[in-house]
């Protein structure tokens, strides 16, 4: 398998080239968001006022991450689930927003939502959390630090690995590579 | 009449918290390392050698294994012939949390209020601790730190006697099934059947904590575990959920007696990331 580097901010033309099960590696500036975050933009986005990060072309990653010990931009900082962000994720890709990246399933909402933008869902390994965690050089806090982990957080990242979950087509590798090892 | 202090109760949870967060049992590393032989998933090798990796470098930095420290579910056999003293039992597994969590570089995962606030405690206080009063005179401690991507795909049914075998079978294929990628497969399945709802929710919880190289003592139930976990890894779903062999590693069953009209069944998903440690004072 050939790892696509990509540099963040995404751009649109090659998100739209990416196919389900490509490998890449991600280099430059993301944001961090879980539950309580997505909750309060999208509340934020209610009352019409302005978010606290930009979102054109931006990438999300569901992640709360562990403290960092000493030496250490982070602490472990392996994705999370990404359902529980299903709810909130339409309206940001309607603002700009071009890639989220987390572990687990979407609805098809969201699914629909991102074809509509040309969006991505990237993955990255849930629970390989320690060795995610040394892809990230810096990062700091942008918003809502009273939240502790779950504070959204610009990350600068370098070569961090992930794969295309479900690309800007709608294409799932959930269905398609489970499909191949069935037996029953 | 043995005589334990609080203290030291609290010094053994506090260095089960921290050597289960950093460092996964052998016998977990080892699965994972016979699954990779057999994976037939380019992809699904990909991620175990990513597990293996990840493991290596929290063992040898001391660092999380995962992000997700989770909520410390603590178990305490305790001998009714022990008396502790110095201090209130419930106050010392907390103090154990607080410190080696705030220390340790865990994350701090826990609300106060689970509907209305939800509030962050800030020291991933309060444990959820589970206490058995045993013949001796030792205080036997399980600490299990408990992520809840896995947590929050587990499922309990109280199913009708009648279903019988196969529908208990169809009822933890079924979970792991729908879970799908979500609790980070592989996966260890604790199964916990009989005695009353929550009889079988803690047989399950104890279940996900038990050395993946024993099996039910029961040969009859040994070969359930195995028939369950053959039917699991023909799903296909693999490593990460992105397709192989490797979706649970283990199903550990427990069993209790139970009542002429029920069959309580609860099935508790632990993901790779298998945290737990023990200890006896």
């Amino acid at each position: 398998m050939q790892n696509i580097p990509l540099t963040l901010p995404l751009d649109p033309a090659q998100v739209k080239s990416l196919r389900a099960g490509d490998t890449v590696l991600l280099t430059g500036v993301l944001y961090t968001g879980r539950d309580a975050a997505h909750k309060r933009l999208v509340e934020c986005l209610e009352r019409g006022e302005e978010l606290p990060l930009p979102l054109e072309n931006q990438l999300i990653y569901y992640v709360g991450p562990a403290p960092a010990s000493p030496g250490h931009a982070v602490g472990s900082a392996g994705p999370t689930t990404s359902y529980r962000m299903d709810k909130y994720t339409p309206p940001l890709l309607e603002r700009g927003l071009l890639g989220m990246m987390g572990k687990g399933k979407r609805g098809p909402e969201v699914v629909e939502a991102m074809k509509k933008r040309g969006a991505v869902y990237f993955g990255a390994v849930g629970g390989a959390a320690a060795l995610i965690s040394r892809r990230i050089e810096r990062a700091e806090v942008v918003a809502y630090d009273d939240l502790g982990a779950e504070a959204i957080h610009r990350f600068w990242v370098r070569d961090f690995p992930a794969l295309v979950l479900i690309d800007s087509l709608g294409n799932n590798l959930y269905e398609l590579g489970p499909e191949k090892y069935r037996e029953q | 009449m043995r005589e334990i202090q609080a203290g030291e109760i609290r010094d053994a949870v506090r260095s089960l918290i921290l050597e289960a967060s950093y460092v996964i049992g052998d016998d977990v590393r080892a699965k994972i390392a016979a699954c990779r032989e057999t994976e037939p998933s380019p992809s699904g090798c990909a991620v175990l050698d990513q597990l293996t990796e990840n493991y290596r470098i929290a063992r040898e930095e001391r660092v999380a294994i995962c992000q997700d420290t989770g909520m410390c579910v603590v178990f305490l056999d305790i001998g009714q012939d022990v008396h502790i003293a110095g201090g209130e039992l419930t106050e010392a597994v907390n103090d154990a949390v607080r410190s080696a969590y705030t220390e340790g570089y865990l994350r701090k995962s826990v609300v106060a209020d689970p509907l209305l606030h939800r509030v962050n405690t800030k020291d991933n206080t309060p444990a959820v601790i589970h206490t058995r009063i045993v013949p001796g005179d030792r205080v036997d401690i399980l600490v299990t730190p408990k992520g809840f991507g896995s947590e929050n795909m587990s499922a309990l049914k109280m199913l009708v006697v009648a279903e019988g075998v196969e529908g208990v079978i169809r009822f933890v294929v079924d979970t792991v099934k729908n879970a799908g990628p979500n609790p980070c497969p592989p996966v260890i399945v604790g199964v916990g059947i009989g005695g009353t709802m929550e009889t079988a929710a803690i047989l399950a919880k104890r279940m996900t904590a038990r050395s993946l190289d024993e099996t039910n003592p029961d040969p009859e139930y040994a070969a359930l575990e195995e028939r369950i976990l053959a039917e699991i890894n023909k799903l296909g779903i693999g490593p990460a959920g992105i397709g192989g062999r490797t979706t649970a590693l283990k199903v550990n069953i427990a069993v209790y007696p139970t009542h002429i009209a029920g069959l309580p069944v609860a099935v508790n998903l632990c993901c790779h990331a298998a945290r737990h440690a023990h200890a006896v004072l």
